[in-house]
């Protein structure tokens, strides 16, 4: 037992340095002012912000909840197909992300722009010109082009590996497509959707390239906020890290709440591994 | 159409890849019948059991349900129900909610909800495991949760894929008795499918022997087992000696070099027949006094019996004898008229006429 516990040792070593000490560094700079003194100012500041925090997660849970609903049929239709066509659409969603985060974002502001691919091919057909950019709507379609894929890949792996025999049982059983759906496919895919929702909702939540570039500013999220403390002219690490750590609370509420749904399961396979 | 047949397959042809799975299958089944489709992987019988279920649409061929085509009727249409080779339980939900399943569906208030299932949970032995999970039960407790979630829905006719394939074989015996008093209980149609001759001869009232898509024939177990309509057919239910005979004329057969006295009439003269008897019907003795003698090969104890090869006239025969033979020693062997199964040759492609 105690052999096994060797090889471990690099992992425990990386997981201090790179997660457990910033961790600590954060929550230091979030409780400290800017002579080292322990203060708690920075966590009532944080309040001030309040409305910025209400509209990050409120983008960043419209942009999810687009994800699932754009990525479940997409994922779920991939799962039924040959062996074939299921690499090359896997391929397609997961293409985008070879390219550069910020060309890719950077491509969405000359075709939303006012004088960009849409506005103009508007103009040509007649029509008047649209705002679009520097819009929430803009910063929320950024997010979704992003992030998508994250919401699709961990459906699709679910999707595949449910057993069709199962699905052909509740149509025995007197199942209708729908009920089908509902009764059986979707609980059983719910281990998926809350991996999707994770990994669309956090990073969603705390970007500030696509706020900045898609909402132009207007839209400042937390991600903008926390940057501005560190990297832009009002220079305030305490008051930053008091942001991160709070936003870092309320993620893990987030999640701990999203996990509500997937506990049963969890349950159940536990009580597998142990027989 | 016999009038009355639950079950009517005509003519039903099924291809997978260009390549036929079913040949022109026509079976009827009768109501509140154990009917086995029994035979080796690959013989069609879990196709046509899907053709009932209505997962595999026929190419060509018509399935009628109580005199009624169905072809067209999606599974959860069809008044039949399915247990699942590997019982394929939702396992998301608990025992009470999947033999619920199908009364939940039908948005049936919940106090006979409760009632049903605990009638269900009875008639499988399952009492008090109403909230367990499923992932926890044994191998045997699923697949009564299976039984149950089937029979919840009274089923006219219930569809059963080697539902014991995954048990031990103490377990399997219990469960075939058990199963056979279940379908005697409910009065249910059990179609039911196997590659293993001892369960099919066990628990059916009707034995199907299906090969490479085709039937082969269709009898009670006795009919099966003691009158084989072909070799493949002997030697796949029960042990059997095949051996190439010439019909010399009724009720005389040649074979082994000289000529038996039988029971079968009808061949043509001379014809090339195949000759069926099974090991239990050999019977040992002095070299002199059998009908031909040869030399005991080797013994094996196989429990109830010994199972003796004995080389004769050109062939090893397989001889099932309570009485031990010493190898090496010279045996005479004879068989009663009545025990000689006379059949005509198989085709090489496998047809044969039902």
């Amino acid at each position: 037992m105690l052999k096994s516990k060797y090889p471990a040792f690099p992992y425990l070593l990386f997981m201090v340095i790179f997660i457990v000490v910033p961790l600590g560094m954060v929550a230091y700079f979030a409780f400290t002012n800017l002579n080292g003194e322990f203060s708690t100012a920075n966590i009532v500041e944080v309040a001030d912000y309040a409305s910025v925090i209400i509209r990050s997660l409120w983008m960043a849970f419209v942009a999810t909840v687009i994800s699932l609903l754009l990525g479940y049929p997409f994922a779920y239709f991939m799962a039924r197909r040959t062996t074939h066509v299921r690499r090359t659409m896997l391929m397609l969603i997961t293409l985008p992300m070879w390219m550069n985060f910020l060309l890719r974002t950077y491509a969405w502001m000359t075709i939303l722009e006012n004088n960009g691919l849409i506005n103009r091919l508007l103009k040509l057909l007649g029509f008047g010109t649209l705002q679009l950019i520097n819009t929430q709507g803009a910063v929320v379609l950024g997010m979704v082009y992003d992030y998508l894929p994250f919401m699709i890949i961990p459906l699709y792996t679910v999707l595949i590996k449910m057993d069709v025999s199962v699905i052909q049982a509740a149509q025995d059983l007197g199942g209708n497509p729908f009920h089908v759906f509902t009764r059986v496919i979707l609980p059983l895919s719910v281990p998926g959707i809350t991996t999707g929702v994770t990994m669309v909702f956090v990073p969603a939540v705390s970007t500030f390239i696509i706020s900045r570039m898609l909402g132009g500013g207007s839209e400042l999220m937390i991600g903008d906020l926390i940057e501005m403390q560190f990297l832009g002219n009002t220079y305030n690490p305490n008051l930053g890290g008091a942001i991160a750590f709070v936003l870092m609370v309320i993620i893990l509420f987030c999640m701990s709440v999203m996990n509500q749904f997937d506990s049963d399961k969890e349950e159940a396979e536990e009580g597998g591994v142990v027989l | 159409m016999d009038h009355t047949a639950i079950i009517s397959l005509k003519n039903i042809v099924v291809e997978f890849d260009g390549e036929q799975v079913l040949r022109d299958i026509s079976l009827d089944i009768h109501n509140h019948e154990f009917v086995t489709l029994l035979g080796p992987s690959g013989c069609g019988k879990t196709t046509t059991l899907r053709i009932i279920g209505g997962f595999v649409a026929p190419k060509s061929g018509d399935v009628f349900f109580d005199g009624e085509k169905i072809n067209a009727l999606p599974p959860y249409k069809r008044e039949v129900n399915t247990i699942f080779q590997k019982y394929a339980l939702f396992p998301h939900l608990d025992v009470f909610e999947n033999i619920a399943f199908g009364l939940r569906l039908k948005k049936m208030p919940n106090e006979v909800v409760r009632q049903r299932v605990s009638e269900m949970l009875e008639l499988v032995n399952l009492r008090g495991y109403e909230h367990k999970d499923v992932d926890l039960l044994s191998g045997g407790q699923q697949q009564r949760v299976a039984i149950a979630r089937a029979l919840i829905n009274q089923p006219k006719v219930l569809l059963l894929d080697e539902p014991l394939g995954a048990l031990d074989l103490k377990l399997r015996k219990e469960m075939q008795v058990e199963l056979k008093k279940i379908q005697k209980n409910t009065q249910v149609t059990f179609i039911y499918v196997t590659h293993d001759q001892e369960e099919a001869l066990t628990m059916s009232d009707t034995v199907v022997v299906m090969r490479a898509g085709e039937i082969l024939q269709v009898g009670t177990p006795v009919d099966i087992y003691n009158e084989p309509r072909n070799a493949f057919v002997a030697d796949f239910i029960g042990e059997s000696n095949i051996i190439d005979g010439i019909m010399k004329k009724d009720c005389l057969v040649e074979f082994a070099g000289r000529d038996f006295v039988c029971v079968d009439f009808g061949f043509g003269d001379h014809e090339q027949v195949d000759v069926v008897i099974r090991p239990e019907d050999i019977k040992i003795s002095e070299p002199e006094k059998g009908q031909i003698s040869g030399v005991v090969e080797s013994v094996i104890f196989k429990g109830v019996h010994y199972e003796i090869r004995v080389f004769a006239c050109g062939y090893h025969w397989k001889i099932h004898s309570t009485l031990y033979e010493e190898p090496g020693r010279e045996v005479g062997l004879s068989v009663i008229p009545d025990d000689i199964h006379i059949m005509h040759r198989m085709e090489e492609t496998g047809n044969a006429e039902v």
